[in-house]
This record gives structure tokens, C-alpha cells and sequence, in this order.
């Protein structure tokens, strides 16, 4: 009997969960341009945002935003981690606490700020005859800022589980510093790279608040691109690109998961 | 087994302001099994990393093989190092963990191949090539440091506490391992331990140390039966260490009593340190209710006049059985004196107490202010 309660709560916040996601994906294979029926099953949708040139800008836009941003986060997590490790206890849980913060903050709030920050130093710029364009730059700028935390998160644990013995024994057996840190101390933190590196690029692939705040007009990606699109009137072509767009983000979650996965299992003995 | 292989000089190296080595005077000779022995925060550790490179010291000179070597970095000094928790490359196999050094020095894959054979076959552990260090017991994983360390042909292998995460049966098997590896190989061992059986068992040469300072250099013999003070006398192995006064040569007053011993040229009525192993007191029984002037207590006084003039005399507090022997507490003058003995004195019974003069072990009192401070700290 409790079992069965349990089990229909179950289905029951799972159907919460999916059912719009669900809604949505049927939506995009709905062949009638109304919400109100279904008119059959087709892939027009799909074939019609592929030839549509902007939302093909806006996708080449999010790739690269989402590599670059990646990338970049990646080598400042990277380098915070390895200084983060060195700090004494205290100072580290300080910094740590700070770090954490952002990741907590409401998205609007980190939108608006680096909005402003950035029109407060643009009018300083003018001062010296520069100025800040909003678009492709300070949108990367916004998805490195909110994707170091989560670089960090995923690569600290990595760097100080190495043991330290481990970077000398390498220099005992003849390497310089800088084969020691590449064939033994990099080796040991790179699972915790990759994994911090598509956590990043999800996060900026997914992202839509932020963006939104720093685009500017005329730059769009394609958490933009469907918002402008939804709002200016039924376009079922932005149900296919949405689902797209789930299914990515899905596909990109899997790998990490299943990359953690592995890794345990690696750890355990090997018989 | 004569010329310095190693020579530390005047090293002194502090940390955070705190002094851990202070003016440290060593030579280590060529194939000799020489091991730092001292409780744990003496700076065996330091000094080792700086023999490996790994620390600078503030003040002070390595010479290594008749060239200083102290500011030469890690990679460039012909030794190398068994770590205290092994250190493998975790993500590598052991075949390539092993090769690890002879890769960085470019041999050819051929060779790699038998070295590894060979190492692997050194240390017990044949065909462990492709496995991977996390899938092997810590005794194993012990090994193949060492085995990481050995093909590579140092003129020296520095051993940093390396059974010190082993159980005890596997501690006992690997010590003679690496005595018979130091053997086979031939080459020089810095050992570092806090283990004193450890070190008796495996050195040719200890070094005592306490507090950054060494306390005594000799072979476990020397240490162990002429400890040069109480400190070295009380840390390596029980004994019984009590205040006394040196009347003259070869007469000794402990706790009043007056025993004949061997040592000279300390003066007279000048106060020292008796140092009195626990296996080297005799009991003598005193039956039942005897009192100091009766016949009977004169027999049993006389039998321990046999050993030494004088005696002492006390009663059992504690007893436990210990395998091959019994450990008493023997309650006398004030003092709880350990007794190791193979005959069994019931708790409570009143016994006469003695010891060979060759047996009695006199040291001088610390003297300066630093010595005072090194063996009272851990008295
Ligand atoms: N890197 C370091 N920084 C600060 N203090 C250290 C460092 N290394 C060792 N010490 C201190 O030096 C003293 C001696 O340490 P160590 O040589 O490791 O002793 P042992 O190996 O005999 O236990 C200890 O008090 C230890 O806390
Ligand atoms: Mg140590």
C-alpha cells in the first residue's frame, strides 16, 4: 500500500517535471501552425528553421560563445584552483564562500550588475575616446564570470586530492618541474578539467536571463532568438529549435555523468 | 665500506622562525645502512629532504661524493627517494611507474623492458607489469616505490618511514627485504625511522636524534648498550634511568647504596645518570614475614652479594606476562623500577634486587641549557 502511494507520488512529480517538455517536443512535430489541434506529424518545422539564416547566426553564435567562454573559464579555474590549494585553510574557506555566492545569486540580480558594470565603464571609457559595444563581447565576458565557480568547483577537489609527494617523486626520478607537472600532476587533475570544461559550456549553451542583459540589440543566441521569436507570435519552427536545444543540453549532461561514472569505476581494484 | 659518501655540514634549517635543525654535523660512508632515529617532529624527515634536494638548508653544506651539491636541484642528484606514502602515479601502470625515471632519461623501450622485469622480479613481484597501483595491497604498493627507485642504479637510496603504514608481520618480512636488497644491490641506505627495533635490526650505523640535535652516532650495539645519555638510553628500549652520584671510579651510590661498577673518569661525588636495563636486574625472593636482622634475610642478602656488593630491596607492584618473559614493577627507595625476568615474583612479595657492575650504565647530566631542554622534553 505505501509502496503504491510512493510510487504514483513518483510518477506524479516526474509528470510535473516532463510535461511541458513533453508539450513542447509534440509541439514541434505538429503539423498546423495553431496550438488548439493537431494536425498531423511533419519534420517541416525542422527543415524550415535550418534553411532560416538568423537562427543559424544565433546557433553559430552560441557554439562559439559556449567554447570560448568554456575555454577561458576553464584556464581561470583552473589557475584559481591551484592557488585556492595553496592558501592556508582558513583563507580558502573565505574565498570558497565568496566564490559560492554567484553561483546562488539570481540570475536577473548577476544580469543586471554586469549590465551595469559594464555602462559604468564604458562612460569612463569615453573619457579616453573608447567605448563598449554591447554584443558579442560582453556577453562573453558575462558567461565566463558565471561559469568560474563552477570551473573551480569541479577542478579544486581534483588538485587538492594530489598528493604532494607524488609531483617530487617525479622530480626524484629525474623530471624537471615542468615534466613533472605535465606527465604526472596534469594527468591526475584533467578528468577534473573536462568535467569542468562541459559543465561550463552546458551552462553558457543553456543560459538565457544573463544573456539577455548584456546582448545589446542585433546579437542574439538561441535562448534569445526563441525569446524574441515567442514573443512576437506563434512560431512553431522555435518549438523544434527549443527541443534541439534540450535535447543538447540533455546529451551534454549525459557525457558528464557518464564520464564521472567511469572514473569511479577506474578507481576501484582492478580484480 | 670507508670513504664519505655524503657529507652534511653545519646545516641548520628553521621553519616559520622555528628551528628544526640546528647545526647538524653528518658523513655517510659508501654502502653503509645508516638510519635517523628519533621521535616524530625531530627532523628526520628535513634532513632527508635536504639530502634528496627537495629542502634548501638556511645554513650549511651537502657534499656528494666530494662535490657540493646543496643548491643542485632534485632532478640532477644521483639518488633517489622511497617516500613515506609511496607516491605512485596513480594513473599509470606499474610497468610504467617503474619506467617512469628511465623514460626521462631517454633508454631505449628494449631496455626499459628488461630493467622492469628485473625490478619487478627484485621486489617479489613478477608479472605485476599492467596492473594498476590503486588495485595493490599497501605492502605491494611499498615495493614498487622501491623497485621505481632501484632501476634507476642510484648511488644512494634514501628511505623516508617506508614500512610505516605496514602491519606488523609484513613490517617484520620487509625489513629483511631490504637488508637483502641492500645486499644484492650494494649501495648506500639513509633509512629514516621512529622505529627503534626497526633500527637495531636493520642499521649499520644509527643516528640518534632529538629536537633537531644528535644525540649519539654508533652501531646499534654501542647505542644500545652505551647510551650516551638519558634521552638516547630512554628512547631506545625500557630501561630504568635514575639520578645517582659517582663516589669514586668503579663505586656508584643509588638511592643510598652503594654498587660497584666499571665506569671511570667521572670524577668524585659528582652527580649522573644511571641508565639500568630491565633484563640486567637479578630478584632474589625473601620468604614471608623475615625481617632485616633475621638469618634468613642474610642468606638471601648474601646470594645477591654474590653479583655486587651492594642491593636494594622492594616489593612487586605489577606483573604481566609478556611470551618469553614476565614484567614486573619492583617498588624500591621511592622508585618504580621496570624488571624483565624469566622466574615469576607474585604481586606483593618482598624481593632483594641487584646487578652486575657491568651492567650499570653512568652518563653525565645534560650540562648546557640546549641538552637540558632536548632530554627533558621527552623524559
Ligand atoms: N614545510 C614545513 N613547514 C613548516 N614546518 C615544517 C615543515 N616541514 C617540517 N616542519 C616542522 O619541522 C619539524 C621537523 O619535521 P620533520 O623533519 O618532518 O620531523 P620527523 O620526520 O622527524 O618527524 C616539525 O616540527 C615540523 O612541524
Ligand atoms: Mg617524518
Amino acid at each position: 500500500m505505501k509502496k503504491t502511494i510512493s510510487r504514483i507520488y513518483v510518477i506524479f512529480v516526474f509528470i510535473l517535471l516532463y510535461a511541458p517538455i513533453a508539450v513542447l517536443i509534440a509541439f514541434s512535430f505538429n503539423n498546423s501552425r495553431t496550438r488548439a489541434k493537431w494536425g498531423g506529424f511533419t519534420f517541416k518545422w525542422y527543415l524550415q528553421m535550418f534553411q532560416d539564416a538568423e537562427i543559424m547566426g544565433a546557433l553559430r553564435n552560441t557554439l562559439i560563445l559556449a567554447l570560448l567562454s568554456a575555454t577561458i573559464a576553464t584556464i581561470l579555474g583552473l589557475m584559481a584552483s591551484l592557488s585556492l590549494n595553496r592558501m592556508k585553510r582558513r583563507n580558502r574557506t573565505v574565498m570558497l564562500s565568496v566564490l559560492n555566492i554567484p553561483m546562488l545569486n539570481a540570475d536577473i540580480v548577476t544580469g543586471i550588475s554586469l549590465m551595469l558594470i559594464f555602462i559604468a565603464f564604458g562612460q569612463f571609457l569615453t573619457h579616453y575616446g573608447y567605448t563598449i559595444v554591447f554584443g558579442f563581447g560582453t556577453v562573453l565576458v558575462g558567461h565566463i564570470t558565471f561559469n568560474i565557480p563552477y570551473t573551480v568547483m569541479s577542478i579544486l577537489p581534483r588538485v587538492s586530492a594530489i598528493n604532494p609527494s607524488t609531483y617530487e617523486a617525479a622530480l626524484d626520478l629525474g623530471a624537471s618541474p615542468s615534466q613533472a607537472f605535465r606527465k604526472v600532476v596534469f594527468p591526475d587533475i584533467l578528468p577534473g578539467i573536462l568535467s569542468g570544461f562541459l559543465l561550463a559550456f552546458t551552462l553558457s549553451l543553456d543560459d538565457f536571463v544573463i544573456t539577455h542583459f548584456v546582448k545589446g540589440p542585433g546579437f542574439d543566441t538561441l535562448s534569445t532568438k526563441i525569446y524574441t521569436e515567442v514573443r512576437k507570435g506563434i512560431k512553431p519552427e522555435m518549438y523544434a529549435l527549443s527541443t534541439l536545444l534540450f535535447l543538447g543540453v540533455l546529451l551534454l549532461l549525459i557525457v558528464v555523468e557518464k564520464g564521472k561514472g567511469a572514473r569511479n569505476k577506474n578507481r576501484k581494484p582492478a580484480y | 665500506m670507508s670513504n664519505r659518501l655524503i657529507d652534511l655540514q653545519h646545516i641548520t634549517k628553521s621553519f616559520d622562525g622555528q628551528m628544526v635543525l640546528d647545526d647538524l654535523n653528518l658523513y655517510i660512508r659508501e654502502n653503509e645502512f645508516l638510519t635517523l632515529l628519533g621521535p616524530s617532529g625531530c627532523g628526520k624527515t628535513t634532513t632527508l629532504r635536504i639530502i634528496g634536494g627537495f629542502e634548501q638548508p638556511d645554513s650549511g653544506k651537502v657534499i656528494f661524493d666530494g662535490k657540493d651539491i646543496t643548491t643542485l636541484a632534485p632532478n640532477k642528484r644521483q639518488l633517489n627517494t622511497v617516500f613515506q606514502k609511496y607516491a605512485l602515479f596513480t594513473h599509470m601502470n606499474i610497468a610504467d611507474n617503474i619506467a617512469f625515471g628511465l623514460r626521462i632519461r631517454k633508454k631505449s623501450e628494449d631496455y626499459i623492458r628488461e630493467k622492469v622485469k628485473y625490478a619487478l622480479r627484485l621486489v617479489n613481484l613478477e608479472g605485476f607489469e599492467n596492473r594498476m597501483p590503486d588495485s595493490l595491497s599497501g605492502g605491494q604498493q611499498q615495493r614498487i616505490a622501491i623497485a621505481r627507485a632501484i632501476v634507476n642504479e642510484p648511488k644512494v637510496l634514501l628511505l623516508d618511514e617506508p614500512l610505516g603504514a605496514l602491519d606488523l608481520k609484513l613490517r617484520k618480512d620487509m625489513q629483511y627485504e631490504l637488508i637483502r636488497l641492500k645486499n644484492e644491490l650494494g649501495i648506500t641506505f639513509v633509512y629514516v625511522t621512529h622505529d627503534q627495533e626497526e633500527a637495531l635490526t636493520m642499521s649499520d650505523t644509527i643516528v640518534v636524534m632529538n629536537q633537531g640535535y644528535i644525540q649519539q652516532i654508533g652501531t646499534p650495539e654501542d647505542i644500545y648498550n652505551e647510551p650516551t645519555n638519558a634521552f638516547v638510553a630512554d628512547f631506545i628500549g625500557d630501561s630504568n634511568i635514575v639520578d645517582a652520584t659517582m663516589v669514586k671510579d668503579k663505586l656508584v651510590e643509588i638511592f643510598g647504596t652503594r654498587f660497584a661498577c666499571v665506569d671511570t673518569g667521572f670524577g668524585s661525588n659528582k652527580p649522573v645518570d644511571v641508565v639500568i636495563r630491565p633484563e640486567d636486574l637479578e630478584l632474589y625472593a625473601l620468604p614471608d614475614g623475615v625481617t632485616a636482622d633475621s638469618p634468613e634475610y642474610e642468606k638471601v642478602a648474601d646470594k645477591a652479594r654474590e653479583l655486587n656488593p651492594g642491593f636494594l630491596e622492594g616489593t612487586v607492584t605489577d606483573l604481566i606476562f609478556k611470551g618469553v618473559h614476565y614484567e614486573m614493577d619492583v617498588e624500591a627507595n621511592g622508585y618504580t623500577w621496570l624488571v624483565h625476568s624469566t622466574k615469576l615474583f607474585p604481586v606483593g612479595s618482598r624481593v632483594l634486587m641487584n646487578l652486575d657492575p657491568f651492567n650499570i650504565q653512568i652518563m653525565n647530566k645534560p650540562e648546557s641549557e640546549d641538552e637540558q631542554a632536548v632530554s627533558s622534553a621527552d623524559l
